[in-house]
């Protein structure tokens, strides 16, 4: 007879965030075969599985004895030591040995016993305790526990909490003792204002939100998702006055600060917005004044925030700076901004890209961005604009902290583009040189992230400084990772077509993207990676025969055909490519001498007795790997064995 | 309607009732409740303890002049100290809402993420922010460590914003505009604190005095945590009184920020300087109670 199975984990609020990760956890608990199905809201986590076995099958065990000759006693004293009868010794080979019957185990038994180890063991970012010290850790306190098999329950305790068949409903609209089976369970929470389902209390807050006219955002549902065991969405209004403040501000208020969708009309911004509730209805319309309240206080403060902070500018904020630490050890935000505008000069910016460096971090100055950090940046851009910067200043500004996500998009302009790029460059260098790299999980300044800006920067505003040049030794070795990162996670090339370029010797990203564009195309087309193959040859016998170039070569030196051809075909390649200057073109027409390469290989004998034969034959390779190899390193490049089973004959 | 100070009462009350001894403030400034004594201090060791009271508490650089409708220099919050932790701590939290004239049902609760630091205490502790239809009113705290010192029990923190909450349950606009007493409106008996602190705070202040009244209290707190060890009788030690140089201390550190008057350089150093005074105290305090419990 098979059984069913329900963990519900009963928790004081989980911060919504750290759920998925931890459902991702229980779907690897141990049910003896059956799977977990798991769900979760923010007061229970539950796993749920079906067919598990009552018992686990009996088994045996065959456990090694002493050799025969060691003689009765040792036997005798084995036997005992197993709690077994001699006689049940039996001879294998030169050795005793006993077939032990291992009984099956009930389900019941063992999951009593291995469910409080899995629960304990979720990993969560940060965990507590409640009882005392010597108690368990998890994310919050552990207040009930609901563990069925079937219609019985499993025995288990943690911190005191043992495990029944009640589970509780929502904290206001529910029951506070709900006795459940397994198949009455999520209806019984569905009675008691708990919808189980993440994916149904996300589709109600998308269904209700976009029947108000939310500007729905992925990440906020999610998190509403994970913050209610009852979502219901309300529109609030407020005063259209406040429409004069930026939009931006508005809708970090909202979004960030209050949880709140934001809603646009034809024009803009809308003076209304939507919350979710954590219970079924507003009949009384108080949440909906009470969240109108506090919107319009946020609202009231950013206003008093806008006004006070017009009364310095930002470019009478650069000395206060002096008062902001970049990092304990790197000293100010003055100092960083002294350190960026160096290099936004160095690096070729312009007035505007210089000036736009020297206000960026003011706003960090500004009770705006004291109190809404999200808006670093941002209000500094607002900020210029207001204040008369040109546009090109204001904007920079404005974008320069971008991209924050690898969704992100790049700051818009040459200016921006040019800040952005010695903010990250020199918070790169500077935590590298006092030693703050990033270890393992371990990234406290968020380097990788500035890294990955910088590379997504390089590439998509293909800018043509060299990375080589603009980092040094380690911090080298770890943007080269962040630039292999990029092209392979971010952009989908594949790890080989990145390597064979990267070998190539090329730093100015944007050229690594247009090469690695190329090779894609001509990658998949019949003779490309048999020619790669032969390049792995070409490589082993120059370096076989040590040759390093030099040899003066014409068509006609050549006695045979194939090398004749080969020959032409490499002038006819050299050709193609100073002709087009276009990297596609290019690797086709390399491409494309396969046959002769083939044919070269065939015919060819390169390490002729004679010297001076042998000498131009190696120098036309020669040619052939440095010429074909300057896009990207076809030797990096990983061929299918056939491909490779193919060129190796004679020589290798 | 509940007056500001009905509301109070009923708080104190609803504490009372169950089990909490009912303190008054304490007469040394802190920046928040955390900082008094009662919690400080009563968190360390094993001994069981309950508590409530309300604590004015300063935070100079919050000032707006008394003219921004909802920030405070000073604001009162009612701390409530559960030690142990009870199972139902939340579902009495709950009760205090309701005995507050707070109808549950028609309102929409959410209990949010919010842990809680402080790096001069050298504590810390995991919890919510308690939202009231958008509205955060009370902080809610597992403490974990204070002191640099891990807790023996994991006392629940409760610490309701008085000022938001009087203000909702009246449904004024302004702090300023609550009643405090039947036709007493809170600016009458605040607003002017308000306003004549900010100007010293962030105008008048004196900063030389206050960087040497800093090492005073300092020098003070110092001498007394040295001379703990060699004393006979522990018990008798005055490390409450060494706990007082503490709060000094960290209240002339907020008003020299709110003044402008430390730097970048300085500020980790002298966060530093209050932190190892108040583990320090922290350290002698739990080793006295150990003592008296032996």
């Amino acid at each position: 007879m098979s059984l069913d199975f329900l963990l519900e984990i009963g928790t004081e609020e989980i911060p919504h965030w750290m759920i998925p990760g931890a459902l991702a956890q229980l779907t690897k608990v141990d049910l003896l075969g059956a799977t977990p199905s798991v769900d979760a809201t923010p007061r229970r986590l539950v796993v749920r599985a079906e067919g598990l076995p009552e018992r686990t099958p009996d088994s045996e065990q065959v456990v090694k004895g002493p050799p025969i000759t060691a003689g009765d006693k040792a036997a005798e004293g084995f036997a005992k030591k197993q709690g077994a009868d001699p006689s049940a010794l039996r001879k294998a080979g030169n050795y005793y040995e006993l077939v032990k019957k291992i009984s099956g185990r009930a389900t019941l038994d063992i999951l009593a016993e291995s469910l409080p180890t899995a629960i304990l063991g979720i990993q969560w970012p940060k965990t507590m305790y409640w009882t005392d010290r010597s108690g368990p850790r998890f994310i919050r306190p552990i207040r009930w526990l609901v563990a069925l098999l079937g219609d019985q329950v499993i025995p288990i305790e943690i911190g005191g909490v043992r495990s029944g068949n009640v589970t509780r409903g929502h904290r206001i609209l529910g029951a506070n003792s709900i006795p459940v089976t397994i198949a009455s369970y999520e209806s019984e929470l569905r009675k008691n204002f708990v919808i189980l389902a993440a994916h149904e209390r996300r589709h109600k807050i998308e269904k209700e939100g976009a029947a108000l006219g939310a500007k729905l955002d992925g990440d906020l549902v999610e998190t509403l998702t994970y913050i209610t065991e009852f979502p219901t969405a309300i529109k609030g209004d407020f005063d259209p006055a406040y429409l004069e403040l930026p939009a931006e501000v508005l809708t970090t208020v909202m979004r960030h600060h209050q949880k709140y969708f934001s809603v646009e009309d034809a024009i803009g911004l809308a003076p209304n917005f939507v919350a979710v509730m954590n219970t079924s209805g507003d009949p009384d319309g108080l949440v909906k004044h009470g969240n109108e309240r506090v919107l319009k206080a946020r609202f009231n403060d950013a206003r008093f925030f806008w006004n006070v902070d017009q009364s310095k500018k930002l470019a009478d904020r650069v000395g206060d700076l002096a008062k902001v630490t970049f990092q304990a050890k790197l000293g100010s935000y003055k100092e960083k901004t002294e350190r960026v505008v160096a290099l936004v000069k160095e690096l070729g910016g312009d007035a505007n890209a210089q000036r736009a460096a020297l206000l960026s971090k003011c706003d960090l100055t500004t009770e705006m961005v004291k109190e809404f950090t999200d808006l670093q940046g941002v209000v500094g851009g607002l900020y210029a604009k207001a204040q008369g910067e040109p546009e090109a200043v204001s904007r920079a500004i404005y974008e320069h902290y971008q991209p924050l996500s690898m969704e992100d998009s790049i700051p818009s302009t040459a200016e921006g583009q040019i800040v952005a790029l010695a903010d990250k460059l020199d918070t790169l260098r500077e935590c590298f040189r006092i030693g703050l790299q990033p270890t393992g999980s371990k990234d406290p300044f968020a380097l990788r992230r500035s890294a990955q800006g910088l590379v997504k920067i390089l590439v998509e505003a293909k800018l043509d400084y060299q990375l080589d040049q603009l980092v040094q030794g380690e911090l080298r070795e770890f943007m080269l990772d962040r630039v292999k990162h990029y092209f392979r996670e971010v952009r989908g090339f594949k790890y080989d077509e990145v390597n064979a370029v990267l070998a190539a010797g090329c730093w100015t990203l944007a050229d690594v993207e247009a090469r690695l564009t190329a090779l894609a195309e001509v990658r998949p087309t019949e003779n490309f990676e048999p020619l790669a193959a032969s390049f792995k040859r070409i490589r082993n016998i120059l370096k076989q025969a040590g040759y390093s170039g030099g040899e003066r070569i014409l068509e006609g030196d050549f006695e045979q055909e194939a090398e004749r051809e080969l020959y032409r075909e490499l002038e006819r390649v050299v050709k193609v490519a100073t002709d087009s200057r276009e990297y596609r073109t290019t690797l086709a027409a390399t491409a494309s001498t396969r046959p002769s390469v083939d044919r070269f290989f065939d015919k060819v004998m390169v390490m002729d007795e004679s010297p001076v034969v042998r000498a131009r034959r190696l120098e036309l390779l020669y040619r052939i790997n440095m010429h074909f190899s300057t896009i990207a390193d076809f030797s990096e490049i990983v061929t299918s064995g056939a491909a490779q089973d193919a060129g190796a004959s004679k020589e290798v | 309607m509940d007056t500001f100070q009905d509301t109070v009462f009923k708080l104190k009350r609803y504490w009372a009732d169950r089990g909490a001894i009912i303190q008054e403030p304490y007469d040394v400034e802190v920046g928040a409740g955390t900082m008094c004594p009662e919690t400080f201090l009563r968190v360390l060791g094993p001994k069981p303890y309950r508590v409530a009271y309300v604590q004015p508490s300063r935070r100079p650089a919050d000032g707006r002049y008394g003219e921004n409708p909802n920030r405070l220099y000073k604001h009162q919050q009612l701390q409530v100290i559960l030690k142990p932790t009870p199972d139902d701590v939340i579902d009495q939290y709950l009760g205090s809402l309701k005995a507050i004239g707070i109808d549950l049902a028609k309102h929409d609760i959410k209990f949010e993420e919010d842990n809680w630091e402080s790096p001069t205490l050298g504590a810390w502790g995991i919890g919510w922010q308690v939202m009231l239809d958008g509205l955060e009113i009370t902080q809610f705290t597992y403490f974990q460590q204070c002191g640099g010192i891990d807790l023996d029990l994991a006392p629940a923190e409760l610490t309701y914003g008085l000022e938001r909450i009087s203000a909702f349950l009246q449904g004024v606009d302004s702090v300023y505009e609550m009643e405090w007493a039947p036709g007493v409106k809170y600016s009458e008996v605040r607003l002017a604190d308000e306003l004549q602190f900010s100007v010293y705070n962030f105008e008048t202040a004196n900063v030389d005095r206050l960087w040497r009244l800093l090492s005073e209290h300092e020098a003070e707190c110092k001498e007394l945590l040295a001379g703990y060890e060699k004393y006979p009788e522990k018990h008798r030690y005055p490390v409450l009184a060494a706990y007082d140089q503490v709060l000094k201390c960290s209240q002339l550190f907020n008003l020299l920020d709110a003044r402008g008057a430390i730097s970048v350089t300085e500020r980790v150093g002298v966060i530093k300087r209050v932190r190892d005074l108040a583990v320090g105290t922290a350290k002698i305090w739990a080793d006295q109670q150990q003592q008296e419990a032996a």
